[in-house]
């Protein structure tokens, strides 16, 4: 891939942007459309195209597939600990209200929480699927 | 709308599997911008994103691993099934005719939960977008069931497919059989 200087230049460029603008989606995803879910798959597209360009291998040295597994748990994890967090705490399953004294503001630390845990589980699932495609061979 | 059509005709008649692809992500795209118009902006968001990137993607891998072509069946072209298709079809259009009519405030969906969520959530919640405080807060349950099951569709493949890892080839008899190939 060294050869082609526009595409690793451009792409260079734009991985970044990519990924700032997925996290943009994900922290304000209560002011503007988005969430975790877009989040995730915008933060893997960006690594699907570092992927295309500079191969498996690198792509799997700067995210290893195990690391990907272990993280699409702790998002889900994540998640169902804010539940019990809030059991904890007196209120129902996933009642966020009472996670913090003022209840708007509990809501919206328990929205952004979930969502973070969406976002991860999201992001290292559609890369661990790249991944098991991308990296079987062809018989 | 149109295009939808052109495209989807399209799709159903090109043999070729990388065409295909393609156009299956120009289908995605086109409702996306559907979306938009109808104002449904995190739905097309997400089209946009699942649709037309990474769908895309993994169907290119997919070919790129079994084959580019598709396998023409001559196969008997089947009265009966073409009468059930135009019934059901027909059924389907004279149910739309019960539906109420787009945008109307009477509509059943605008009348049982809607006004509580659009009046009430930025008191309650106190979050601007409100597709955001139904999904997480109001039917946080359903999110949390759909975050397990993209879980478990990873699960799922990984068990079928493998991991995908990179592994350096260190196969000591190709390596002696080639040298032996070199000096002979």
């Amino acid at each position: 891939m060294n050869q082609y200087i526009v595409l690793r230049v451009v792409s260079k460029l734009m991985i970044p942007v990519i990924m700032i603008f997925a996290l943009y989606v994900q922290f304000h995803g209560e002011y503007s459309p988005g969430g975790g879910f877009q989040a995730g798959i915008v933060f893997t597209a960006a690594f699907i195209v570092y992927t295309l360009l500079f191969g498996l291998e690198a792509a799997q040295k700067a995210i290893p597939p195990k690391a990907a597994h272990i993280l699409a748990a702790a998002g889900v994890l994540l998640f169902i600990a804010f539940g019990y967090a809030a059991m904890f705490l007196g209120g129902n399953f996933l009642e966020y209200k009472v996670l913090l004294p003022n209840d708007q503001a509990g809501e919206t630390f328990g929205i952004i929480g979930i969502e973070l845990g969406v976002g991860i589980t999201v992001a290292t699932v559609a890369l661990s699927l790249f991944y098991s495609f991308a990296g079987r061979e062809r018989r | 709308m149109t295009f939808l059509v052109v495209v989807g005709i399209a799709i159903v008649r090109v043999r070729n599997l990388l065409a295909v692809t393609m156009l299956t992500g120009i289908y995605s795209l086109l409702v996306a911008m559907l979306f938009v118009l109808l104002d449904a902006v995190d739905v097309a968001l997400t089209e946009a994103a699942v649709g037309a990137g990474l769908l895309v993607i993994l169907m290119l891998a997919t070919i790129s691993l079994t084959t580019r072509k598709e396998k023409v069946h001559a196969t008997r072209q089947s009265l009966m099934a073409l009468v059930v298709v135009t019934i059901t079809g027909a059924a389907l259009v004279y149910a739309t005719l019960d539906m109420p009519r787009f945008g109307d405030p009477e509509a059943p969906a605008h009348v049982h939960l809607s006004p509580r969520f659009t009046q009430e959530s930025p008191t309650e919640i106190g979050i601007p977008n409100m597709v955001t405080s139904v999904l997480a807060s109001y039917r946080g349950m359903d999110t949390l069931g759909e975050a397990v099951v993209i879980f478990a569709a990873a699960v799922g493949v990984l068990l079928v497919l493998g991991t995908g890892t990179v592994r350096r080839r260190r196969d000591p008899e190709g390596e002696k059989s080639g040298e032996a190939s070199e000096q002979s």
